[in-house]
């Protein structure tokens, strides 16, 4: 059987799967109910001066029927006080010394960072979350994503907690940034002994086209949010990469961003996360949702022959490349197999309205023919066609030996001809 | 025109076979749909509803924009989506059928949008500019209700006649009840009319009351859609016998008024159509316990729709295959049909003879057709009682038109409507183009 204990940063874990900090992560009964369901870790409800929040907190993007899609929120910081949060985090603890609960934390001054870290410490945490990405409400306040957003203060509050803290560190990055590199290389100068990534992406959910209001809606008003859930998953897939393959980071990687399934969980493992986070899909679905996790990673490490997880973290790595290093004769047309198709045509409109105009309806079926000479490889048809198995994307012998773009600009290599390009 | 129907009925008896999708269901089954180009539902449907476009628009939460692509190309919609045979039509043409998956649920969601076109009193067309042309449209079944509608969209002026004191011809008459009732069908006549200009004149019986080629000193052109006639008789003896009944007619009772079911327990209907099919059901569900259906031919050459005739079994039908009846016996009423085998040439099998007792026989044989009331117009062809028309329903006299059931030999509503708005697209263009009967110059003969 695979062994599914891991490590991010020097903290141990039975699973990967660790609850994100947020409302999940929010009280003891919560985290040990999440323990009860199989949950690896916790990373607690940010802790700092207890906040007051506003009702309501919270925006679903529905898409096609499919609630909660994305997902936003205007919560701050936990508003429970701290001593119950840290007695809590002792209670859980004792019942569960095996399962790490990394305590979130979100303060301003160099002293009462100091005092929180030693709080949090003395109440049993395995390590710790410095948040600097929260994208609302805290960043105003010269806090969260405000920090994330400056190297320079991202680092020297890192090596503040490096100075206090006797567990691992964890940076939790912003994705509101143009470039997540520097950001994640403040952190590793800072002594981070992590980073987790990504946390809320500004944004305004949705309007009230009643009432024009953007949502969530306080009263007449509302607010920025921050924005998660299996929709964002595409943005933090690539940060999380370009931070796992650049030469001079190094750390270990905490994923996050619209995981739901142990799928996406084992494609943040291969771009290089040794441990992900989750909150939308319990907050959507509960705690249980971790059983299938867990037993579809066994079985897909099972079934590669993978014996523990870090055989796969940053498996993918090596193939994220930049496109001037892409082969530019690789080529590849689209076939239709016309005993699976279903003759709903949908490559035909796509093709012809959002592509290169090759796939042509026929006079006496409704399969579609494909031009090969004038196909691109783009993979659109494949992406549209709902029927399984029935259009392929191909490869196709050229006779071309590989070139990349970058190779054809410094050393003249040659290129195939274009194709579609009239 | 308000529909004078008895509130007791035993058609109120019926509840429907298929159900309303809640708005939940409604916009889950349409977010469901491939958006298919080109799409099969489409071509399947005679009147070409823009199925995937109103299915979109469900699916997005704009269901009057739905409607409006409904009754665009289809203004009996809301009939269409009770009583058409789907599964040999659009939901039969569903992509996904071809996947193992269900298919879409064009039917009921064109149900959704359009029931609530009508009972929220949506209007999406409006008259057009007052062209001082006036059409005949007769009988005030489908094709014609869907004819005036289209004329007026023109700006014709319409006047439809019919011989009955109420409107929707078959439709409100013939309807089996689990699919839509009388009362739905004269509820969306009135809907449809609302677009005003149509003059009605019911209670004439054109071919009786007025003479057909007089419509000519009054209208610019005639729409004939006057369906079929009575139920055939079997020419066999005691045909006339207290109990034995025309399908058609029987049908009609049932839906107006009373079935006359009292002391009924056993009842045979002769055909196998779908008029036959509905009737047989409708027995069932009106709780006679012995239904039989008598056919000449076998199972499998059976006229009716395979799913409908399914769904008789499952509620208890028999049937009685390749055998006819030879007498209708009893002494004041029916006790008995006298039956005998046939082969496969429809030759009786000597000594095949045998009794299926009954107090009831429906004939569902087919119905007589109507054509012969045009045939004395010059430039009119009728053959085998049906009207010869053109693609666009016109029947090479100048001016005059026909659709539905006369046209076309006993079809499905969505037949009636396609070709109604078909015939009205063609009559304007005839009567832009100077055409049409004559009324304002010479007459012809």
């Amino acid at each position: 059987m695979a062994d599914l204990s891991t490590e991010t940063g020097g903290i141990r874990s039975p699973n990967p799967f660790w609850l994100a900090s947020a409302p999940p992560a929010n009280s003891g009964a919560q985290v040990q109910r999440a323990f009860d369901a199989g949950w690896g870790g916790a990373v607690w409800k940010t802790l700092g001066t207890p906040i007051q929040n506003v009702s309501s907190r919270f925006g679903g993007h529905a898409i096609g029927g499919v609630r909660g899609a994305g997902f936003n929120n205007i919560e701050l910081i936990t508003d429970r006080p701290l001593e119950v949060n840290f007695r809590e985090i002792a209670q859980t603890k004792k019942r569960w010394p095996n399962n790490p609960i990394i305590a979130s934390l979100m303060v301003e001054t160099r002293e009462e960072w100091r005092e929180i870290i030693k709080r949090s410490i003395d109440a049993g945490a395995d390590g710790l979350e410095l948040n600097f990405g929260c994208p609302h409400g805290m960043c105003e306040r010269g806090m969260g994503s405000a920090v994330g957003q400056e190297p320079a203060v991202n680092e020297r509050i890192t090596s503040w907690a490096r100075e206090f803290s006797t567990v691992p560190v964890l940076v939790k990055l912003t994705p509101n940034v143009s470039n997540i590199v520097p950001h994640g290389m403040a952190a590793k100068r800072g002594g981070a002994h992590g980073v987790s990534l990504i946390n809320t992406i500004k944004s305004i959910i949705a309007v009230d086209i009643d009432r024009f209001v953007p949502e969530p809606r306080v009263g007449s008003l509302s607010t920025n949010g921050g924005y998660c859930g299996a929709a964002v998953k595409p943005i933090a897939l690539h940060m999380v990469a370009a931070l796992a393959r650049e030469p001079g980071f190094g750390l270990p990687i905490s994923g996050i961003g619209g995981v739901r399934n142990w799928r996406d969980a084992v494609e943040f493992m291969l771009l290089g996360s040794s441990t992900v986070q989750v909150c939308t899909e319990v907050m959507l679905r509960g705690y249980r949702v971790v059983e299938e996790m867990r037993d579809g990673l066994e079985e897909y490490m099972r079934s590669k022959g993978f014996a523990r997880v870090q055989d796969i973290v940053g498996k993918a790595i090596p193939a994220f490349s930049e496109w001037g290093d892409l082969d530019m004769n690789y080529e590849t047309v689209a076939r239709i197999n016309a005993s699976a198709c279903i003759g709903c045509q949908l490559c035909v409109a796509a093709c012809h309205d959002g592509a290169h105009q090759c796939i042509h309806p026929q006079q006496h079926t409704r399969v579609p023919r494909i031009d090969e000479a004038e196909c691109v490889g783009c993979n659109l048809c494949q992406i549209v066609c709902p029927a399984p198995g029935c259009i392929t994307m191909e490869r196709v012998d050229n006779g071309h030996d590989p070139a990349t773009w970058n190779e054809h600009v410094n050393h003249g290599a040659t290129l195939r001809p274009k194709k579609g390009a009239h | 025109m308000p529909a004078e129907f008895p509130v007791e009925r035993s058609e109120t008896a019926f509840t429907d076979y298929k159900l309303p999708l809640s708005p939940a269901h409604a916009a889950a089954e349409a977010g469901r749909c491939l958006f298919c180009h080109d799409a099969p539902c489409v071509r399947a449907c005679p009147t070409h509803i823009d199925i995937p476009q109103f299915i979109r628009k469900i699916a997005n939460g704009n269901d009057r924009g739905a409607a409006k692509t409904i009754l665009e190309s289809n203004i009996l919609g809301m009939s269409c989506a009770r009583v058409c045979p789907v599964e040999v039509l659009c939901v039969g043409a569903c992509v996904y059928n071809d996947l193992e998956e269900p298919p879409i649920q064009i039917g009921k969601l064109q149900r959704h949008a359009t029931d609530r076109a009508i009972d929220e009193g949506w209007r999406f067309f409006q008259a057009g500019t007052p062209t001082g042309r006036r059409v005949a449209l007769v009988g005030a079944g489908p094709a014609s209700l869907a004819a005036a509608h289209e004329l007026r969209r023109l700006g014709h002026a319409c006047t439809i006649f019919d011989r009955r004191g109420f409107l929707g011809g078959l439709n409100t008459t013939g309807i089996a009840p689990h699919k839509m009732k009388a009362d739905r069908s004269v509820t969306e006549a009135a809907w449809v009319l609302q677009i005003g200009g149509v003059d009605l004149r019911t209670g004439v019986d054109i071919g009786r009351d007025v003479a057909l080629a007089d419509l000519e000193h009054e209208f610019d052109a005639v729409f004939v859609g006057i369906g079929l006639g009575a139920d055939s008789r079997a020419g066999v003896p005691g045909q006339d016998l207290p109990g034995v009944l025309g399908a058609v007619e029987w049908i009609e009772r049932m839906k107006l008024g009373d079935a006359g079911l009292a002391g009924v327990r056993r009842a045979v209907v002769v055909g196998a159509g779908n008029t036959a099919i509905d009737a047989v059901r409708e027995l069932r569900a009106l709780d006679v316990s012995h239904v039989t259906m008598l056919y000449r031919g076998t199972e499998d050459a059976m006229g009716g729709y395979a799913h409908e005739w399914r769904a008789a079994k499952v509620a208890g039908v028999r049937a009685v295959w390749r055998a006819v009846a030879t007498a209708f016996e009893g002494t004041s009423q029916l006790e008995r049909l006298q039956c005998v085998c046939v082969d496969e040439s429809r030759t009786p099998i000597a000594g095949s003879q045998f009794t299926l007792e009954a107090d009831l026989a429906l004939l569902a044989i087919g119905q007589s057709r109507l054509g012969s009331t045009l045939a004395g117009l010059s430039g009119i062809t009728v053959e085998s009682g049906i009207v010869r028309v053109d693609a666009h329903g016109f029947t090479g006299r100048p001016g005059w038109y026909a659709g539905g059931d006369c046209a076309n030999g006993g079809k499905e509503v969505v037949n009636a409507v396609a070709e109604g708005m078909t015939a009205a697209r063609a009559i304007d263009r005839e009567l832009a183009a100077g055409g049409g009967t004559g009324r304002m110059g010479a007459r012809r003969g």
